[in-house]
């Protein structure tokens, strides 16, 4: 009975304290919405939002309702997240890898990068590659073209628009070739299982990723043409790039920034991973005959892929929820449109506070079961 | 004579291609350093194209000449081993070199060579280098923020004072050493606290710090004839209890009223700024997530579901949403939650956030700690007849905590790196100030110089603090 009672009394106790809490938050909520006239609802979403955004993925304008305001603003929010991890990736890969170079200079020069960005806050380095970097840029009439069709300027970058003819053709024929490649893949393992034959997948996997989109050019009646932006003149001493797609400079600051600073975490981690893989490992594999590439393909990078991604993905967590910084420098993504302007306009702090941390909360979540799945699946498998 | 095999150079024609690759290595750097440092370009002939590639081409051809297995030559050969194994690298090394000595002319140039240090005005800043002299003006604003200048001295008072107290543990003889963890568990949190809030604050609060100064020196005192045995119960206790009966039993208001005393300026939280606001969130900050973390770790290795459940639910929701949406809410959607005339100060409310929000990332680094340690500890513990709170306070929990330092400091270092976001509440530190200060009209055009001279700041703050937990962790590191 006693004991029984030791394990109840806490867990009530914390329960009513947590409900008390709670209660206490909410009855006042109530009263003070009362008080200024303020109810409590999710109906504004459809209400017509008035407000424009300056960058979005989808169509948008004033007339849109707040739920579409929303979606520009989380799309946006993807965009950075995603190409940030992107180059996030590649870029801490190399310097992991660098920073295990028998090379003392390259070594020296990854560590030096580790320590230098790692060691200064996120949002100054935004607030530097934005403010004070990315002004030093040229104006758009005195802007030199790179390779003739790129212009990095203060307003912006612009590239080339892709203009289609035929897409889904082309599409299609992207698709039948990831398809083809997962198949041969299990067939070459198959093979490799039963027959000790080493099927060469890659090239086989290459020449299909160019072959089929080319043939969809060739038969399929793809085309592409490039819309090359254009000087335009808007005043006399005002010029803007007509055509083409442009970046704006608060995306390329952004994004710049968390891949930097991003990189140098995943770099820490993806040296760890390699040097948590014992030497014994790569000597037994070469020692029953594989070469170096298969000794890294086969033996240490499964295994240093083990170590890796659990602490890789709270990075990548990391960018998704650092990339919220964006309302600083006035990027439109999740926190800038919704939880500000948005805000502003309704006053409606509870319901649109409460949405954004949801979404957060739900892309963090869903990140965080993608690796888990991933990181299930290249897990040991015990016996 | 032997013949020059031009592929393979080795022992035997040693002297040729040592001396012909350290001619070829060296007029590859010196034609990138006379051309970065001289404007001169030797290989100017050449057409545009070629001559940039030119000393790398040299470089790699001389880099191949000397690259001699066991060539008798100590230097030679650690150079050989460190940055020219193979082709490969020896092109990135080469690369690296030139990239050096190419980028130190302009950095040289732009920090010291060109820049402006003199005068306190922007007349002086003409150069191409950087103006040092705006930051030269505005050091004060960085580091105070909005702080009148003529009070100041409380900021720089407090922090020495801190600094001080801080470091009587170096200077501890061994009769008092013991009594050290509970200084600086208890004692010590209680009068920085004391320090920052009440004496920076100033106004009529500043008697509320007078009198935690009195209540901490009474108990302290007192302390030496209670028997070890109660001390840390006392010194939990005592302090506080002391603290609030001078509060409630003085009559403060009387006393200046009569003229007696003279109280300090009030400067309203608003005012707090720069790098110094820096300090204060991040120790506070630090001294609030830790407890609330180690009791959330433990409530999630709890036995008991429900503690279980509610600690899992509050870790992973505030690991799950970005700081700056945890500062929106305390800013837009906490004072909704408060009763009408209830009003805390904006500071307090992004400490409070800034805490749980870190409180919750100081959790899992705790139970990681606690999931390390074996099982034998705890089933040891409880053999010897300990209940809960004995078997953590005196086993699992100081074994558990020396294992997390690397953690601890690195999320200590998160928080520093994350006092910039409290913008949001209108508070402006360090970065805050530079972003005032570079719209003003007078000063504009300094955005690079304000930046780099923050970035330097955080940068020493940060690495010295990563190095000081790495050497922690190498002092209590146990053989285990």
């Amino acid at each position: 009975m006693n004991f029984k009672l030791q394990k109840i009394v806490p867990q009530l106790v914390t329960v009513l304290a947590v409900i008390l809490v709670f209660g206490f938050f909410s009855y006042n909520a109530q009263v003070n919405m009362e008080n200024r006239g303020i109810d409590f609802g999710y109906g504004f979403l459809s209400q017509e939002s008035s407000f424009d955004v300056q960058f979005s993925l989808i169509e948008y304008d004033g007339s849109h309702s707040y739920f579409r305001a929303y979606l520009v603003g989380l799309l946006n929010t993807i965009l950075v997240s995603v190409i940030g991890i992107i180059f996030a990736t590649i870029l801490g890969v190399i310097v992991g890898v660098a920073r295990l170079s028998p090379n003392y200079l390259i070594n020296k020069f990854a560590a030096f990068y580790v320590e230098f960005f790692r060691n200064i806050p996120l949002l100054l380095q935004i607030f530097f590659w934005y403010f004070a970097a990315l002004r030093a840029l040229p104006l758009p009439q005195d802007a030199d073209a790179m390779f003739g069709v790129f212009f990095l300027t203060i307003k912006g970058f612009y590239v080339p628009a892709f203009v289609w003819e035929n897409f889904n053709v082309f599409f299609y024929s992207i698709v039948a070739a990831i398809i083809a490649i997962v198949v041969i893949r299990i067939h070459a393992r198959k093979v490799q299982e039963n027959e000790g034959k080493q099927l060469p997948v890659l090239w086989i996997s290459i020449g299909l990723i160019f072959i089929l989109p080319l043939l969809s050019f060739v038969i399929g009646g793809v085309s592409l043409s490039f819309e090359i932006p254009k000087l335009k003149q808007l005043a006399t001493t005002s010029f803007i790039y007509e055509g083409g797609v442009s970046l704006p400079p608060e995306l390329i600051a952004l994004t710049l920034s968390l891949a930097l600073y991003t990189a140098t975490f995943i770099a820490e981690c993806v040296r760890a991973g390699i040097q948590g893989v014992g030497k014994g490992q790569k000597e037994a594999a070469a020692s029953i005959g594989l070469n170096p590439n298969q000794v890294l393909k086969l033996v240490v990078m499964p295994q240093a892929l083990r170590i890796i991604i659990p602490p890789t993905t709270n990075q990548y967590l990391n960018l998704t929820k650092n990339s919220s910084l964006a309302a600083a420098i006035a990027y439109p993504d999740l926190v800038l449109v919704f939880a500000g302007t948005a805000l502003m306009q309704t006053g409606k702090a509870i319901e649109i506070v409460s949405i954004t941390m949801l979404t957060y909360l739900s892309l963090s979540i869903s990140i965080s079961i993608l690796m888990n799945w991933y990181n299930k699946r290249i897990a040991i498998k015990e016996k | 004579m032997s013949k020059i095999n031009f592929l393979r150079p080795d022992k035997n024609n040693l002297n040729t291609f040592l001396y012909l690759g350290s001619l070829l290595f060296f007029i590859s750097v010196l034609d990138v350093f006379l051309n970065s440092f001289f404007n001169v370009n030797i290989t100017g002939f050449l057409p545009t194209l070629l001559s940039f590639v030119v000393p790398l081409v040299i470089g790699f051809i001389g880099l191949h000449f000397i690259r001699i297995e066991h060539s008798g030559y100590k230097f030679l050969d650690s150079l050989n081993k460190n940055i020219n194994t193979n082709g490969f690298n020896a092109v990135l090394s080469l690369l690296i070199i030139f990239v050096i000595i190419k980028a130190t002319p302009p950095i040289l140039s732009w920090f010291f060579v060109d820049a402006s240090f003199a005068g306190d005005s922007k007349d002086v800043c003409s150069g191409t280098g950087a103006c040092w002299t705006y930051i030269k003006v505005w050091f004060n604003r960085f580091m105070y923020g909005m702080y009148p200048n003529s009070e100041q001295w409380r900021i720089n008072l407090s922090f020495i004072s801190l600094a001080l107290l801080g470091s009587v543990g170096y200077f501890a003889t061994e009769k008092f050493k013991k009594y050290l963890t509970l200084y600086y568990v208890v004692i010590y949190p209680f009068i920085a606290f004391l320090f920052i809030f009440f004496f920076i604050s100033g106004g009529p609060v500043f008697f509320d710090f007078s009198y935690g100064i009195i209540a901490a020196v009474i108990s302290v005192i007192l302390g030496f004839f209670i028997p070890s045995r109660f001390k840390f119960y006392y010194f939990l206790i005592v302090p506080l209890t002391i603290y609030i009966a001078l509060k409630y039993f003085v009559f403060y208001e009387e006393l200046i009223e009569l003229g007696k005393l003279d109280g300090l300026n009030w400067v309203e939280t608003g005012a707090w700024g720069g790098l110094s606001l820096t300090f204060i969130i991040s120790f506070f900050c630090l001294i609030f997530c830790f407890p609330i973390g180690m009791a959330f770790a433990l409530g999630r290795r709890s036995d008991l579901p429900l503690i279980r459940y509610i600690s899992v639910g509050f870790i992973e929701f505030w690991r799950g949403v970005p700081l700056i949406t945890v500062l929106f809410m305390s800013a837009v959607m906490f004072p909704m939650f408060l009763p009408e005339d209830f009003f805390i100060d904006k500071l307090v409310r992004a400490i409070i956030a800034i805490s749980l929000f870190e409180a919750a990332y100081v959790a899992e680094v705790i139970r990681g700690g606690l999931q390390a340690l074996p099982r034998g500890q705890y089933e040891a513990a409880k053999s010897l007849g300990m209940g809960y709170w004995k078997m953590h306070i005196f086993v699992i929990l100081p074994q558990a905590l020396k294992l997390v330092i690397p953690g601890i400091a690195n999320t200590f270092l998160a928080l520093v790196k994350d006092t910039p976001l409290i913008f949001v509440v209108g508070l402006l530190e360090i970065v805050g100030m530079l972003n005032l200060a570079k719209t003003n009209p007078e000063w504009l055009g300094f955005a690079m110089e304000g930046y780099v001279f923050a970035a330097i700041i955080f940068w020493i703050i940060c690495y010295a603090m990563s190095k000081y937990s790495y050497n922690l962790e190498q002092k209590y590191k146990t053989e285990r």
